[in-house]
């Protein structure tokens, strides 16, 4: 069987992924989908940790990650969408300032 | 080396490769392709730990609903190639090597030689599913209530904001 | 060398199944083809395909070639790995969704293997076939991106709305079901039906009045879940985005020949899908319509007996045929049939005849229903007119979704006042 301690190393280097994408990348929709993806790599953590314990609880937390980043994603992507409208560009350079 | 470890190492290889490549990709269509590789072999590596209705509902949620969702914005806001900006100095020369650091930092935290962390299972859970099922309407009734209402409030949230204006 | 066989022996078997379900599943596209070119040309008054080959039965062998001599070009300014990833997608997933759906219930046993008739067969078997149709959305969102073409982004825009729209009463329709038999697992849905008691047919869960503790009828469901099957798979009349007369042919306008040969095949394939889960959710999959007390053991033998009249059909329109080819071919394959129905028939008498036909039995039912619903599917493609587009998404939010829930509910509640646990 593969040692949990895997899986964990492999959450992390998901989670330091998306993390770089979230800095360094500038548009928006893929800075979103960096977010996603930090989601995913705790999902990971969560089952991990479910198997290693013996419990469900884990894979319990993951169905309301999964709910919770679904919902997210739907208002995230409105407001990409009237971001876009206004300032008719998706880069995140654009929508620096508080004002319009 | 196992047949199990074989696998993991596999399903592991192509979530890096994904993630890599959400990364590097100029196109977010790309970006967005990158992503549903790596769900879809997190959901293999859930079926590897034996969470086989976790990984069905990553496949459909997740991989079914959530990045179709991402794929049509890009299609309707006709999303282009990233221009190519100059990075800052800092990012150029440190982006990499920062990134590492932040990796191997949370590796390390995590994978402490600690004995309350059991090495391995030798068994996947028996009956998850249904023990899953059980508790999202006994123990955890509560927020699974109160997430029906999050979806129900986001949903009216995404209407509202993508109507267009009434001029 | 036995030695390996027998180690790896369930790897070995799988890889042959695989090997033999993709051969015969592509045969099935391609004759699915020809059986649906015949009736919608009968229903209009015309005869199908009837020149090559006799009646037209060497019509898809022919489409096959030239799909496969016809120019492929590519169009300027796609996105080149999207381009070529989105038909390959699609072909990919619908077939996989094969691999899930059992045949049959009885092992054969081969040099001490036993060899079930299905590929796997995992606890969670119905969730895994609507993550594949949840998948299968990709292969017409990007095929219609990457043509990089007005039209073809519309129509796959619109193509695969509808799919997401009409996943969520394919869903909500099936949980009655599995309330009822308590559990995804395909084979298990199958067996909840075959209620003790004999009951046969009014023991499949679209009557489902048998006498015992669970059943509950769901004729609603069973109505839901085809209707939006059939908007599923982009199906007629259901098919505006991929139409030949509307959007110029929709997603795969700027696919040729063999891009489009998978789309195709993808489409057909859904559709044998979607029958087999229909058979096995609401019909009772090969579970025989007659009930299975001693008394009935003789319509056992009704697959030989409708063998015999059928080859001895053939035979006789064979002799009359116009072309030689078909004066030859014809009668030498009803012959076969009539002898594989008497043979069979004969286990009468014969015992290892015998358990050769009771093996069969369950086989051809479940085959039979599945042709029926095929039918079914030819039928409304050839009577039905075609919804415009949003009449077809107010079908799917307005009318399915919330006649799916109520089924839902009502099937709960009714199951709660039985007192199931």
């Amino acid at each position: 069987m593969v040692p949990t301690n895997y899986y964990l190393i492999l959450s992390a280097i998901l989670f330091g992924l998306g993390a770089v994408a979230f800095v360094f990348k500038r548009n928006i929709i893929t800075i979103f989908m960096s977010i996603e993806l930090m989601l995913n790599a705790v999902n990971l953590a969560f089952v991990a940790f479910s198997q290693a314990f013996g419990k469900v609880e884990g894979q319990v937390f993951v169905l309301f990650v999964i709910v919770v980043a679904a919902a997210e994603a739907a208002v995230g992507l409105g407001i990409i969408i009237l971001i876009q409208r206004n300032r008719q560009s998706l880069n995140i350079e654009k929508v620096n300032l508080l004002k319009l | 080396m196992n047949p199990a470890l074989l696998v993991f190492f596999a399903l592991a290889g192509l979530a890096v490769l994904g993630a890599l490549s959400l990364v590097v990709q100029k196109h977010p269509i790309h970006s967005a392709l990158s992503l549903i590789v790596v769900m879809v072999s997190l959901a293999g590596l859930y079926l590897l730990m034996g969470a086989e209705f976790v990984a069905m509902v990553q496949i459909i949620v997740y991989g079914g609903a959530i990045m179709v969702l991402f794929i049509f914005v890009i299609m309707l806001l006709n999303a282009g190639e990233e221009e190519h900006t100059d990075f800052s100095k800092l990012a150029k020369f440190a982006g990499l090597p920062l990134a590492f650091a932040l990796t191997a930092s949370l590796a390390a935290l995590v994978v402490k030689p600690d004995a309350s962390i059991p090495a391995a299972m030798q068994a996947f859970i028996p009956k998850a599913t249904e023990q899953i099922s059980s508790m999202l309407f006994k123990e955890f009734v509560y927020p699974f209530e109160l997430t029906s209402f999050l979806i129900l409030v986001a949903i009216m949230g995404a209407l509202v904001l993508a109507q267009r204006e009434k001029k | 060398m036995i030695s390996f066989l027998q180690q790896n022996a369930f790897w070995i078997i799988t890889i042959v199944k695989i090997a033999l379900l993709l051969f015969i599943v592509l045969t099935v596209n391609a004759y699915l083809t020809w059986f649906e070119r015949k009736v919608v040309a009968h229903i209009q008054s015309r005869w199908g395909p009837h020149r090559v080959g006799p009646h037209g039965l060497l019509q898809p062998a022919a489409d096959g070639l030239k799909f496969l001599f016809k120019e492929d070009p590519t169009p300027a300014g796609v996105d080149r790995f999207v381009y070529y990833l989105a038909p390959f997608l699609a072909l990919a997933l619908s077939l996989t969704a094969l691999a899930v759906i059992p045949f049959g219930p009885d092992p054969i046993p081969v040099f001490g293997q036993k060899i079930y008739l299905w590929i796997t067969n995992p606890d969670i078997g119905l969730l895994v076939l609507f993550a594949i149709t949840a998948l299968s959305v990709y292969g017409i969102a990007l095929a219609g991106w990457a043509s990089n073409s007005k039209y073809s982004l519309l129509g796959g825009l619109r193509s695969s709305a509808q799919m997401i729209s009409y996943e969520l009463s394919l869903t909500m329709s099936v949980v009655g079901v599995l309330l009822m038999a308590n559990s995804f697992s395909l084979q298990k849905i199958i067996e909840a039906q075959a209620r003790p008691g004999g009951w046969g047919v009014l023991g499949w869960n679209v009557i489902g009045l048998a006498s015992g503790k669970f059943p509950v009828p769901q004729i609603v469901g069973f109505i839901c879940f085809f209707t939006s099957a059939i908007a599923e798979t982009n199906r007629a009349p259901f098919d505006l985005p991929e139409a030949e007369s509307e959007l110029v042919a929709g997603f795969h306008t700027e696919y040729a020949s063999f891009k489009f040969a998978m789309f195709f095949i993808a489409e057909y394939t859904a559709m044998i899908t979607v029958s087999c889960l229909a058979t096995i959710l609401f019909f009772g999959g090969w579970l025989s319509p007659f009930p299975a007390s001693s008394f009935w053991t003789f319509t056992h033998y009704i697959p030989s007996i409708t063998l015999i009249p059928f080859g001895l059909w053939v035979i006789y329109d064979g002799i009359r045929y116009e072309t030689i080819f078909g004066k030859l071919v014809l009668p030498a394959v009803g012959f076969a049939m009539f002898a594989i129905g008497a043979v069979l028939l004969a286990g009468v008498w014969i015992v290892p005849l015998h358990t050769v036909s009771e093996f069969i039995q369950p086989v051809f039912w479940f085959t039979a229903k599945i042709l029926v619903f095929l039918f079914f599917y030819v039928w409304a493609r050839g009577t039905l007119p075609r919804l415009r587009y949003d009449q077809l998404m107010n079908v799917g939010w307005k009318l399915l979704l919330p006649v799916s829930i109520a089924n839902l509910i009502l099937t709960a509640g009714a199951l709660l006042l039985r007192g199931a646990k």
